[in-house]
């Protein structure tokens, strides 16, 4: 219990010190989606079409900006070497770990979602298969992005190497998650995708922070 | 009964063994000071015991089940954007220890009331060193695996690394420690050269 309080408010207290770890991806979220705007006819009603597209791109490419930093600096400081000798299971930590990016970087995504699908003139109507569709999805990629950010700590450049190993890994959320939306606008019920990202979400969850920690550990040899 | 037994341990370093068959053990109120040249395996070797390392072979028994050593390596394990006590709440927290100590243990290790709060970014090297010795303090733990401690230490951390090793030993404790200054004064240690 007292590991859980203390990893949790390390990591506010780093976002706190390093406001651009947290602010970074919703302004490049915001950004990248008004640019899109700019660039297309005004009013194009093909804007709403893609919308579902550009909002679910848009939401992973700006929450795996932070990704790289997740484990480097404690790889670099040593932070990790005590959590190693440490009673606390580093697979707990790393899902402490991960939960703190999502809050951090992919929560706000989440709520940015509406106002700016509303720019975008997406309907309404399809507003709720949307934002629940990133609510699921948006977590899979913290965790999918901690086991790969793991993976690459003891590299040198693994920032660079982290989204060409990560898009990979997510194209499952993107095909669902757009595929809610879709789905939604053809007039069918979206539960069926929604179900599957949810599926997917359960085994990130539970699969990833084993493979993480033994990464993590892998990172000594 | 040793604190620590390693029995033909064999220390890896990538695909390489640095060490084969090695032996060693810890007696209550020994200092071991590990000697040997650079790229020898010193710190390999007290990676490997510390848990950090997987071994290649060998066996390591230590006196009691759930025994933890102190582990402090090269690196200080400090988050150059916390303060040395929100470092150390950190460590307390996962080692399940009460934070209470904190400010008494950084009192032992003579860092400043005004230099406990700052960032460990504005701290000098010898102070993010005492601030790392401090955790020595906060749990009481039987062996103590110290890679180069004196680093960055001046005249009188010296000093005061001396008092509390030999508070430790006297307790009951052990220490290994690699060093390539000689160890502080009244130290005595039995030395082991790789």
């Amino acid at each position: 219990m007292s590991a859980l309080v203390a990893l949790f408010a390390r990591e506010l207290k780093l976002a706190a010190r390093a406001r651009t770890e947290w602010l970074m991806p919703p302004l490049f979220f915001v950004i990248v989606v008004t640019l899109f705007g700019f660039g297309v006819r005004p009013n194009d009603p093909q804007l709403a079409a893609f919308a579902p597209a550009i909002l679910w791109v848009g939401a992973l490419l700006a929450a795996l900006l932070s990704l790289e930093r997740l484990y480097r600096s404690d790889q670099e400081d040593g932070t990790l070497e005590q959590l190693l000798v440490s009673p606390t299971s580093l697979t707990f930590a790393v899902f402490i770990k991960s939960l703190a990016h999502w809050l951090l970087s992919g929560l706000p995504l989440v709520l940015l979602a509406a106002p700016l699908a509303a720019m975008l003139g997406f309907p309404s109507a399809l507003l709720t298969p949307l934002v629940v569709g990133l609510a699921l999805g948006t977590p899979c990629l913290s965790f999918i992005g901690g086991f790969v950010a793991a993976l690459t700590v003891g590299l040198p450049r693994g920032g660079a190497l982290l989204p060409v190993l990560v898009l990979p890994l997510i194209v499952p959320v993107v095909i669902f998650g757009a595929g809610a939306v879709r789905a939604s606008g053809q007039g069918l019920d979206a539960s069926a995708p929604l179900y599957f990202l949810a599926a997917i979400l359960m085994f990130t969850l539970t699969v990833l922070p084993w493979l993480a920690a033994a990464a993590l550990r892998n990172a000594f040899e | 009964m040793p604190l620590l037994i390693a029995e033909q341990l064999t220390v890896l370093r990538g695909d390489r063994a640095l060490l084969r068959d090695f032996d060693l053990q810890l007696a209550p109120g020994e200092l071991l000071h590990l000697r040997g040249a650079n790229g020898v395996g010193k710190t390999s070797l007290l990676e490997t015991l510390a848990g950090l390392r997987r071994a290649g072979g060998g066996r390591l028994r230590w006196a009691s089940d759930d025994a933890l050593p102190h582990w402090l390596g090269h690196r200080n394990g400090l988050n150059l954007q916390l303060s040395a006590v929100e470092n150390l709440r950190f460590w307390c927290g996962i080692n399940g220890v009460p934070a209470a100590g904190i400010d008494a243990a950084l009192a032992r290790m003579k860092l400043p009331p005004r230099a406990r709060l700052r960032s460990c970014r504005l701290l000098s090297a010898g102070q993010k060193r005492r601030t790392a010795l401090a955790r020595l303090l906060l749990q009481p733990r039987a062996v103590w695996l110290l890679d180069e401690p004196l680093d960055g230490l001046d005249v009188d951390g010296l000093a005061l690394f001396a008092e509390l090793v030999g508070e430790h030993l006297q307790a009951g404790g052990a220490v290994l420690m690699t060093s390539h200054q000689p160890l502080p004064a009244p130290l005595f240690a039995s030395e082991r050269l790789l």
